[in-house]
């Protein structure tokens, strides 16, 4: 009874959250009714069993791709007044755009069938016996696909390494620490066992001698000595 | 009596008092830790510190409380109302909701969840909202500045903290906070992992934003960050949320590192305290470093402060990971 209470408590505000990403004015508002999308379907795994998948939402949409989109549009500076101008005079078209593809998906999903054992598979996020649904998945990623896996995984670095090399140029003229040159000169580093409580002139401890400062420049103002404002 | 506690409302009255158990001693910790950090930070600069509030000062947190309520609450006419209200309840209330799966000895924990250390993992990097909300919803420069550097710094240092608690679940073979303590019956894991250890203090220096690592809030050039609209009591929040989590941060070192409810030795006079005075004191030794640490060091400069967690703690990790791995399954010590 609780949990069927539960799950009609998260899926009402995942579908009432979800609504007000698409139909928020400011979008810095639609990003934050997405996390609280992600927060109640993140909700539902956890009531379906599926722990991990649960947690593993939180942390990589919520706590890392969600904050670097928050990120974006919050530094965004959007004219809504110039986003509405058109919008009269596309409706026609994109109200049929929008037709065409309904009715696409409505025939996609009309010749929709199901294996008859999917139903038993459905919401069965733990395989049975003791074995846990981290484990579980698992077993499927690292165990029996592990060869698809790792496609996968190359083709995401070459995506990430392709991203680098379009974006990353090195301007010639700016200046970059070099922290191990630094630490690797000598005499840049000295570490002295002082006794507390005593300044370090009394100590003797010679400071090294700083390069002599350019003189600011001597203006020339012979009559007006003594004049101060 | 067994009855009722067995029912939907037994369970729940128990519930309640279970986390009242944890989080009153949480609150008054961070009260503590307020009054701690200026006194540590005192003797450290040779100084008194604050002792004119009751006996050696141990009232002045209480003064402070007093002090911050009595201050006026003001919304800045540019903010985004809700949202300026919701930030520092949010940033307080993770830094409160993190307590339910933390074992504080064998079997106290509330809710003893197969994948606690992902729920900590998870809680911990929604931390950065309160923050950025905050930032946004003051609708002030210094303040969105702060938030800015704050979201990029905590998704920073959360990949390489990532990988050290992937090392750390791969030694142990659980995800379970109470079988990460268990597994560190004999040899706590700052010893083989020592490296990791390091990384992953310093990772949550800079994910509580402490010095030297406290940039989103760096005085000199942003005044106060992200909260400087905030007064009174919504300022009050954020304040005791910071320490809050960094106590919960202190909480998941010794879980992970120094063996939680576990002893020093396992023999006579060291077991005589009890497991959960044990785990307060590891936590104690953690926020004394952490507080040590902001008497020590300067404040690090931003573009160093992204080298350090994405040059430096990303491949180390990463590298240590991969021999970790390597090490446990050549040795057959892989845990089943």
């Amino acid at each position: 009874m609780i949990t069927a209470a539960a799950f009609y408590i998260f899926a009402f505000v995942l579908i009432a959250a979800a609504t007000m990403v698409v139909t928020s004015r400011n979008p810095v508002h639609s990003v934050l009714f997405l996390i609280l999308a992600f927060f109640n379907a993140a909700a539902l795994m956890l009531i379906a069993g599926a722990e991990f998948l649960a947690m593993i939402l939180v942390i990589v949409y919520v706590g890392a791709v969600a904050v670097l989109f928050l990120f974006v549009v919050m530094m965004l500076d959007i004219d809504f007044a110039r986003l509405r101008e058109g919008f009269q005079r596309y409706l026609p078209i994109g109200g049929v755009v929008g037709l065409i593809l309904l009715l696409e998906l409505a025939l996609v999903i009309g010749t929709w069938t199901t294996a008859t054992e999917a139903s038993d598979l459905r919401l069965a996020p733990n395989p049975g016996g003791g074995v846990s649904n981290t484990k579980a998945l698992g077993q499927i990623l690292y165990t029996d696909y592990v060869y698809l896996f790792q496609i996968a995984g190359l083709v995401l670095l070459v995506a990430m390494i392709g991203a680098i090399v379009l974006t990353h140029r090195r301007r010639p003229g700016t200046k970059r620490q070099d922290v191990a040159a630094q630490i690797a000169r000598s005499g840049s580093v000295n570490l002295e066992q002082v006794p507390t409580g005593v300044g370090i002139g009394e100590l003797g401890i010679r400071r090294p001698t700083l390069p002599e400062a350019p003189k600011p420049k001597q203006v020339e103002h012979a009559d007006h000595h003594g004049g101060h404002h | 009596m067994d009855g009722f506690l067995s029912t939907p409302v037994g369970i729940l009255a128990i519930t309640v008092a279970q986390t009242l158990a944890l989080l009153v001693p949480v609150l008054i910790a961070v009260a503590y830790l307020t009054l701690a950090e200026r006194k540590v930070l005192a003797a450290m600069q040779m100084r008194k510190g604050p002792n004119v509030v009751g006996p050696f000062g141990l009232l002045q947190p209480f003064a402070d409380a007093g002090k911050m309520l009595m201050k006026e609450t003001i919304i800045p006419s540019g903010s985004s109302r809700l949202l300026f209200i919701m930030a520092p309840m949010l940033t307080f209330l993770l830094a409160m909701i993190a307590w339910a799966v933390i074992p504080v000895q064998d079997g106290w924990a509330i809710a003893d969840i197969n994948v606690g250390i992902l729920y900590l993992f998870a809680i911990s990097s929604l931390g950065v909202y309160g923050i950025i909300i905050a930032g946004w919803a003051s609708n002030s420069k210094y303040a969105f500045l702060g938030a800015l550097r704050s979201a990029a710094q905590m998704v920073s240092y959360e990949v390489s903290m990532g990988f050290v608690i992937v090392t750390v679940i791969l030694c142990v073979g659980s995800q379970n906070l109470s079988d990460i303590v268990r597994a560190q019956e004999n040899v706590w894991f700052f010893i083989p992992l020592f490296p990791m250890f390091i990384i992953f203090f310093v990772s949550t220096l800079a994910e509580t934003n402490r010095a030297p690592f406290d940039l989103p809030e760096g005085e000199s050039e942003l005044v106060a960050g992200f909260f400087v609209e905030y007064s009174s009591m919504s300022f009050a929040l954020f304040f005791l949320g910071e320490y809050a989590n960094m106590i919960l941060m202190s909480a998941l070192t010794t879980i992970l590192f120094l063996g939680g409810w576990h002893p020093p030795i396992h023999a006579e006079p060291f077991t005589w305290i009890p497991g959960f005075v044990w785990f307060a004191l590891k936590i104690c030794l953690c926020l004394f470093v952490f507080i040590w640490v902001r008497a020590t060091f300067p404040r690090y400069r931003y573009d160093q402060l992204m080298r350090l967690g994405w040059k430096v703690f990303l491949p180390f990790s990463l590298l240590w990971l991969v021999i970790t791995a390597a090490v446990l399954k050549l040795t057959g010590w892989l845990p089943a």
